[in-house]
This record gives structure tokens, C-alpha cells and sequence, in this order.
């Protein structure tokens, strides 16, 4: 197990958008979480990645307590996470965007920048090949050099995949992955999410597409107004009463 | 490759036009106008780094440009310190009470950092105003020394004075550029662009926003203290919030964000106001709504515009390379405006 | 305790002036979440306009400011067609550059037309009298009346009217008072005329006590921005409990403490909120 939630809880003055939930994300697993919305999932993704801090519980990153550590130190750790949108930078190139991704590998300061110490160039060069390493790995080597306004919106999607990847981390959390894109291209990256798994990545993605769901994930947490209703195989929630009177039940296609 | 070279003669052209303009234009007006059009130059470099690389808008700088002049006239003319000592302990003075500053204005955003700072500025430039002890009040502070010699070099005559802060711009303007063009700088455009996802990026935030703050207060302070010697008098109207609306406008008229900006926008917005002289006072009846203007149809500046339609023209060149790649996006207008939506509200 | 009173019924003067300045661009903000700088020049401008019309048309004290309030109001309005509705969908640091844009050149006309001079109004209410052993111009007293009275029309009219309620909503959510089949442009126009208005009238009636020149609103607006960080961003009580806050704290600083530094107080007062509650008091935390 790679991380583990324990009794996470999030107030939000009298709300609580995530109630006490438990839960496990195994090494080298697809690992879900759906729900419907306004359930806590996304809130469930901020406090494990450090946005927030939780009002309560404690999360854990290969057995060490990292519930008080801000977002960048997590990131350092090896967890990386996209957004829903991601705002890139729209008159860079798209090689551009990505390349500080992997700046939190590297050690050059500001002054190994104003006189371009060896240090710096060797980083350079470093976040440079990162960069187009994992532009190359989510297949988008050939808009490399076009501005990130030119390119279409599921390539965007990539790209903030790109950035995540960049940061070299053992696990990424992917919020939303395939909203707003079409059927085919969703195809696409699943492939994406797969070869992620082949190269020794942990996933842990929130999704609206259930049959996404159903096909991909090796194990599912089913959270419920904050609270965590079922967990376990694609099989197990499709069978599960409670999962299927809270969510399920009425649009079991949705 | 061939662009690349075609900039760099451009660059060396502008520098050697620089160089040789006081021996090819003699006239001693001109020569001043230029010289302080170089000190504002080297402010607004230092606001840019702040406010167009990282999204910050201080309106406190021209209270650290004050405080860098009244550091140097200080130190000179009532500790009767050395000048080059003195350059040096103005810049450290501005930058260390930047530090403080920053520790605590940038844990504020938006529009509470753009207030904020402009009561820090206003604070400034309140104290020195009414400090009359130390500052002088608002009779200002007379004789400050020009920079003293170095071995037979002099700095006394308006050329020396010229070549001088000229040489100072440069410099700035080699930092700000290995800066923009580094790690770092992309460290700060990420903070520009969305600090949730800098931080997740493992971006330290706080550490980069303080560094890009003292930074660029130290420059606001080098150019503050240059203008002390340069003048020979201040007083504490140069820290008034008239001077960073002045500063504003040579980077907005620029271009906020880009390299060249603050060197296109001042030198043409102190030669626009030069011509109108006869407007003196009233100048702002255009700069005003130039400002407005400008900020909703060129949000960066004539350099901006300029990169703008060069990224176009490169673009379509790319695309009729290959066309069947671009598919129309239906959904890419909607998105955006919502997630700027955000972004203002959040 | 003579001078105690005194200063009391100063600061409540004063506090009068602010808060109906803070009140409008507390409005603006919370309806478009614009920090106007410009309306220090609005303010400045409502001054002008009551000055102009009782020297050169001889208009009663009363109908002067009524053709100030509107005009301003108008103003207002205009400003947020020309400038603020353009850049609705723009980053946040566009819509504070573009305010002080509009700050600048309102100055710059005020200065062409009035010039640079200070001027002083006169009042048809600058008898001395004497109330509780206070001892005051009529004018003081005038200012607290006019101030409380239009500050409970307003109330009124955000409370009991439909098109105020409809302010309050847009207020609240934006996108919600839309749906529901808000015109928010027309909101938007009616915030800015109200703004205008009232950053009109606090001006004509404080003139007489104060001086009138194109640099006039510079401190004001500054202390409203206190105001309003001080009350919550947006929140109508508390920008006048805010106002009054630093009325009375200027007041007595001034006997007090320093004359010389009273208008450092109200930015050490916010430096110290910011410091401690960087999205103000009263921000409510999360979302």
C-alpha cells in the first residue's frame, strides 16, 4: 500500500464535504473514486495531495504521516496530481509549459541562473530532456513547439498529464481525466492511463464515466455526501446494495 | 537560427546607438531626459519582474524607489559615508525592508496585495514626509554627492553621468533576461499562471513570491538611489503614488510580461511627454485613457502586440504545413472564459 | 472631557464622510469584485460639480448637490459600460489597472478645468451652535443627519425594494441571479450609479468643513479601501460600522497620540489586519 487515509475529515464552516473516510491506494494499481456530484471527491484528492489541510485523520505515504506537509513538499515525496482545468500558459510553446514541471528535481538557485553556472546549465539541459521524455510519453512530440493555445483540448488534457509526469512521481492522482472530450478519445487515454501503470506508476483517478470506471480500475471507493459507501472491484461495486441505492439506482449508465 | 542572429544585431545596433548618442546628438537637455528616462527604465524593469512575470501588482515601489534615494542621500550627506559604500548599503537598506515587507503583504492576493501595498507606499512616503528630523520633511534633502571618482574617471559632467547609468541599465537588463530566460523565471511565470498549480508542481510558492519581491524592490532601490545622484536633491514627493502611476504607464504602454517592454514603453512615453511639453501637468489626459485603452485591447503592451501578430504569422506558416492535424474545438471558448471566471473570483 | 466630546462629535463626523464613501465602492466590489481606485475621483468630482453649479448658476446648497449626485451617478455608469464591462472576462490585474487609468485622467480634467488652486465652499449652514454643551457648525451637525439618513434609505431600499433585492442577490451569486433572470448588466449599471451618488453626496457635504482641489480624494479612498477590508470586503454594515471605526480612531489619535501622523493610523490599522487575516476580517474561510 502505497498511501492510506485514516478517518479523513473535512469541515467547511458547518459542511463537511469529506466525513471520516478510510481508505487504501495499492502500489501499482488503478485505483478510483466515484461518486456523485458534490460527494467529496475532489476534496477527498485536496487533502491528500496538501491543498488543503483536513480538520481531522491523518494521511500516509509509504507509512510516513504527511497530513501536515504543504502541496510542494507532497510533490517532492513523489505524489503528483492534475486538475480539471488546467491553466497553461497560453503564448509558450507547449515544450515550454512542461519544462518547469521538473524544476523540484532540480538545485539551481538565482544565482547559478544570472551566471549560468554549470549547475544551471546542467539542469537546464536536464528539465529539457524530462520535458520532452514526457511529452514523448503521452504522444504529443510533434506539437512540442507550437504555441499551447493552438492545440486542441484533449491534447491540453495531455499536456497537464506531461506536467504531472515531469515531476517523476510514483503515484499521480488524475482529477477527471476524460470530461469534456469525446468517446474515441477517451480510448486514447486510457491507453495513456495503462502505460502509466506499465512504467511502475501508481493511478488514482476521480471519474464521471462509469463504464470508464468499470473497464479500467483494479479497485473503487464509492464516496457518498463525504462519506465512503463501498470499496473494492469494479465486480463488487456493481453489486453492491448500498452503492446501487445511492448512485447507481437511478441511471446505471450514467 | 538565422532569427536568432538577426536579433542579436538588432540588439548590438540598439546598445551602439545608446553608446554613441550623446556624441552624435550634443545637446545637454537631451542628454538629461535620456539619463533619467534610463533610471525610470531600471524601476520599471524591477516592477516587471514583479508584476508581469509572477502577477503581482505592487503599488508600493515607488516607496522603495524612495527609500533607495533617501538611503544614498542619507548616507552620503549626513553620515558623509563613501558613495560607492553608500550605492551599495541603499540597495541592501531597499531590498532588506522589501523582505520584511513581502513576508507579510504576500500572504495577501489580488486585489488585498494591490491594496495593501498601496498603503505601504502611502505609509512610506507619509514617514518621510513627516520625519523632519531625519528626512528633511518636505524642504527634501540638498547636496547629495555625485558618484565619487574611480581612479582618474570622473562623474561630475552630464556625458560620465550618462555613460554611467547607462552601464547600470545594461546590467539590469542582462540579469532581468538570464532571469526570464532560466528556471527560475519559469518558476515565476508558473506562479503567474496558477500558484495551485505551481505548488502542486512542487513549486515553493511563498520562497519564490518573496525572492521575485525582494528582487524587485532591490532594483526600485538602485534606480532610487542612482536618481539621488543623478538629481543632487529629493524630496518626498518621489515616493508619492503620482510616481508609480508614472511607472505603470511606461509598462503597460511596453508591455507587462515581455523583456523589452519596460525600455520600449518608457523611452516612448518620455519623449510622447517631452513633445507635450506645453501639456505638462495635464499629460495624464491622454496617459489615463491610453492606459484604460490599452489594458482592454493590447493587455501587453506594443511589445505584446508585436510578438502577438509574429506568433500568428508563424502559426499559419505551421498550419498550412499540416493541416489535417487541427480539428475546430467547440468547447475550447467556453472553458477558457469560465476558468478566467474562476481565477477573478477565487 | 470637553475635549473628549468634541472629539467624539468630530470623529462621528468624519466617520459619516467615510462610510458613505466606503458604502459605494463596498457595492462595486460586491457585485463585480472590482476594487475601483477610481472612486476617489468620483468623489472628488461630486465636490467640483456642487461647487461649480452654486458659483456660477447661483443653485441653492441643495439642488447643486441633487444635479452632483446624478451627475456622478451617471458617470459611474458610463464607466462601467466603457471601461469595466469590456474587461469582465479579463485577469483581475487588468480591471485595477484600468481604474487607475481612469483615476488618472479624471484628475488631469478636474486640474484643466478647475486648476491646480484649493478651494474652499461656502455654506448656507455655517452658523455656530450650541447642543449638549457642544459647540458646532451647523454643517458638522448636517453632515451626521444627511449621512444617517441616506445610509437608512439605502437600507430601505436594498431591503424593501424588488430592484434592491435584486442587488443584494447578485451580491450573493452572481451566477444563481442570472439564472434566475437577473439582468446583471442592468445591476451592474444601477451599483455604479448608486456608488457614484453617494461618493457624490458625502463630497458635497463634507467640502464646506474641507478644502476643494484634485488631490482631494487621494486619502479618502485610500481609508475607504481600509474601511471595506476593515468591514469585509462587499459588506454593507460593515463598511459603515468601518467608517465609523476610523472615524473616531482618527479623531482621537489626533488629540492624543500624533497630528502630524493621524492619517498613518488607518493603514497601520489595515498593515495589522493583513498581517494577521490575509483575505481580511471576516473572510469566510474555504469557499
Amino acid at each position: 500500500m502505497l498511501i492510506e487515509t485514516r478517518n479523513l475529515t473535512k469541515q467547511f464552516g458547518g459542511l463537511v464535504a469529506v466525513n471520516d473516510v478510510d481508505f487504501t491506494i495499492e502500489k501499482g494499481k488503478i485505483n478510483a473514486i466515484i461518486g456523485p456530484n458534490g460527494a467529496g471527491k475532489s476534496t477527498f484528492f485536496n487533502l491528500v495531495s496538501g491543498t488543503h489541510a483536513p480538520s481531522s485523520g491523518k494521511v500516509f505515504y509509504k507509512g510516513e504521516d504527511i497530513t501536515r506537509l504543504p502541496s510542494n513538499k507532497i510533490a517532492k515525496l513523489g505524489v503528483a496530481r492534475t486538475f480539471q482545468t488546467t491553466h497553461l500558459f497560453e503564448q509558450s510553446t507547449v515544450l515550454d509549459n512542461v519544462i518547469v514541471g521538473h524544476r523540484l528535481r532540480t538545485s539551481s538557485h538565482l544565482f547559478d541562473a544570472i551566471f549560468r553556472t554549470k549547475t544551471y546549465k546542467a539542469d537546464e539541459q536536464q528539465c529539457r530532456e524530462k520535458a520532452a521524455d514526457v511529452l514523448e510519453f503521452v504522444g504529443l512530440t510533434h506539437v512540442m513547439h507550437q504555441s499551447a493555445a493552438s492545440i486542441t483540448q484533449e491534447e491540453k488534457k495531455r499536456v497537464a498529464f506531461a506536467l504531472a509526469l515531469a515531476t517523476e512521481p510514483e503515484v499521480v492522482f488524475l482529477d477527471e481525466p476524460a470530461a469534456g472530450i469525446n468517446p474515441d478519445e477517451t480510448e486514447g487515454l486510457i491507453d495513456l492511463i495503462n502505460n502509466m501503470i506499465k512504467r511502475g506508476i501508481t493511478v488514482c483517478l476521480i471519474e464521471h464515466k462509469m463504464q470508464m470506471i468499470m473497464k479500467l480500475a483494479d479497485k473503487i471507493m464509492v464516496l457518498n455526501y463525504g462519506e465512503k459507501i463501498a470499496e473494492g472491484t469494479a465486480e463488487e461495486i456493481m453489486n453492491n446494495e448500498a452503492v446501487i441505492a445511492a448512485y447507481l439506482g437511478g441511471d446505471a449508465s450514467a | 537560427m538565422a532569427a536568432l542572429l538577426r536579433k542579436r544585431v538588432f540588439i548590438i545596433g540598439l546598445i551602439g546607438l545608446a553608446v554613441l548618442f550623446p556624441l552624435i546628438i550634443q545637446n545637454e537637455y537631451f542628454l538629461h531626459v535620456l539619463t533619467l528616462a534610463f533610471i525610470w527604465m531600471i524601476a520599471v524593469y524591477g516592477l516587471n519582474l514583479l508584476a508581469g512575470y509572477t502577477g503581482y501588482l505592487s503599488l508600493a515601489h515607488a516607496g522603495f524607489f524612495a527609500i533607495g534615494a533617501y538611503a544614498l542621500g542619507l548616507l552620503t550627506v549626513k553620515a558623509g559615508m563613501n558613495y560607492w559604500i553608500a550605492l551599495v548599503l541603499a540597495c541592501l537598506i531597499t531590498s532588506g525592508i522589501g523582505f520584511l515587507v513581502g513576508l507579510v503583504a504576500l500572504r495577501t492576493r489580488e486585489h488585498f496585495f494591490a491594496i495593501y501595498t498601496l498603503c505601504v507606499g502611502y505609509i512610506i512616503y507619509l514617514v518621510i514626509d513627516k520625519w523632519d528630523s531625519l528626512t528633511g520633511g518636505v524642504r527634501g534633502l540638498i547636496g547629495i554627492p555625485a558618484p565619487a571618482n574611480i581612479g582618474p574617471v570622473s562623474f561630475e559632467n552630464p556625458l560620465s553621468q550618462y555613460y554611467f547609468i547607462l552601464a547600470f541599465l545594461l546590467l539590469t537588463i542582462l540579469v532581468m533576461y538570464r532571469i526570464v530566460h532560466s528556471l527560475t523565471g519559469r518558476t515565476f511565470m508558473a506562479i503567474r499562471n496558477s500558484e495551485e498549480l505551481a505548488q502542486t508542481l512542487g513549486i515553493s510558492t511563498m520562497k519564490n513570491k518573496l525572492l521575485v519581491f525582494v528582487l524587485s524592490t532591490f532594483f526600485a532601490g538602485l534606480a532610487g538611489a542612482l536618481y539621488a545622484s543623478f538629481i543632487r536633491f529629493i524630496g518626498p514627493d518621489i515616493g508619492y503614488i503620482t510616481i508609480i502611476f508614472d511607472l505603470l504607464t511606461y509598462l503597460l504602454v511596453g508591455g507587462i510580461g515581455t523583456l523589452a517592454g519596460p525600455v520600449v514603453g518608457t523611452f516612448l512615453v518620455v519623449w510622447v511627454s517631452q513633445s507635450l511639453q506645453f501639456l505638462q501637468d495635464y499629460r495624464m489626459l491622454i496617459f489615463g485613457p491610453l492606459l484604460t485603452l490599452l489594458i482592454i485591447f493590447y493587455p501587453r503592451g506594443i511589445v505584446g502586440a508585436f510578438y502577438e501578430w509574429k506568433m500568428k504569422r508563424t502559426g499559419k506558416k505551421r498550419r498550412q504545413a499540416r493541416p489535417d492535424r487541427r480539428k475546430p474545438e467547440p468547447t475550447y471558448a467556453a472553458t477558457q472564459t469560465s476558468s478566467e471566471k474562476k481565477v477573478k473570483e477565487g | 472631557m470637553d475635549i473628549l466630546t468634541q472629539q467624539l462629535f468630530n470623529g462621528l463626523t468624519i466617520g459619516s464622510v467615510y462610510s458613505l464613501v466606503a458604502l459605494g465602492l463596498t457595492l462595486v466590489y460586491g457585485i463585480l469584485h472590482i476594487p475601483n481606485f477610481a472612486h476617489g475621483a468620483l468623489y472628488m468630482l461630486g465636490a467640483y460639480i456642487t461647487l461649480t453649479t452654486m458659483l456660477l448658476w447661483g443653485f441653492n446648497y441643495w439642488v447643486a448637490i441633487a444635479i452632483s449626485v446624478l451627475v456622478v451617478g451617471l458617470l459611474g455608469v458610463l464607466m462601467d459600460r466603457l471601461v469595466f464591462h469590456q474587461l469582465r472576462n479579463a485577469p483581475p490585474i487588468h480591471d485595477k489597472i484600468a481604474a487607475i487609468g481612469i483615476l488618472l485622467f479624471l484628475e488631469a480634467l478636474a486640474q484643466l478645468i478647475w486648476g491646480a488652486d484649493y478651494r474652499s465652499m461656502s455654506t448656507p449652514y455655517g452658523e455656530v451652535i450650541n447642543m449638549f454643551g457642544l459647540t458646532v457648525t451647523m454643517q458638522r451637525v448636517l453632515i451626521n443627519v444627511g449621512a444617517i439618513a441616506v445610509m437608512i434609505l439605502l437600507f430601505v431600499f436594498l431591503k424593501k425594494t424588488y430592484i434592491g433585492a435584486t442587488i443584494i442577490a447578485m451580491a450573493q451569486n452572481r451566477e444563481g441571479a442570472h439564472l434566475v433572470g437577473i439582468n446583471t448588466n442592468k445591476v451592474a449599471m444601477l451599483t455604479f450609479m448608486l456608488s457614484g451618488g453617494l461618493a457624490a453626496f458625502a463630497a458635497s457635504l463634507s467640502a464646506p468643513i474641507n478644502l476643494v482641489f484634485p488631490g482631494m480624494g487621494h486619502l479618502v479612498i485610500l481609508k475607504a479601501f481600509v474601511i471595506i477590508i476593515l468591514g469585509g470586503m462587499g459588506s454593507i454594515p460593515g463598511a459603515i460600522v468601518g467608517g465609523y471605526i476610523l472615524g473616531f480612531s482618527e479623531s482621537l489619535g489626533a488629540t492624543y497620540l500624533s497630528n502630524d501622523y493621524k492619517d498613518i493610523i488607518a493603514f497601520l490599522l489595515l498593515v495589522i489586519i493583513l498581517s494577521f487575516k490575509p483575505k481580511g476580517l471576516f473572510s469566510r474561510e474555504g469557499f
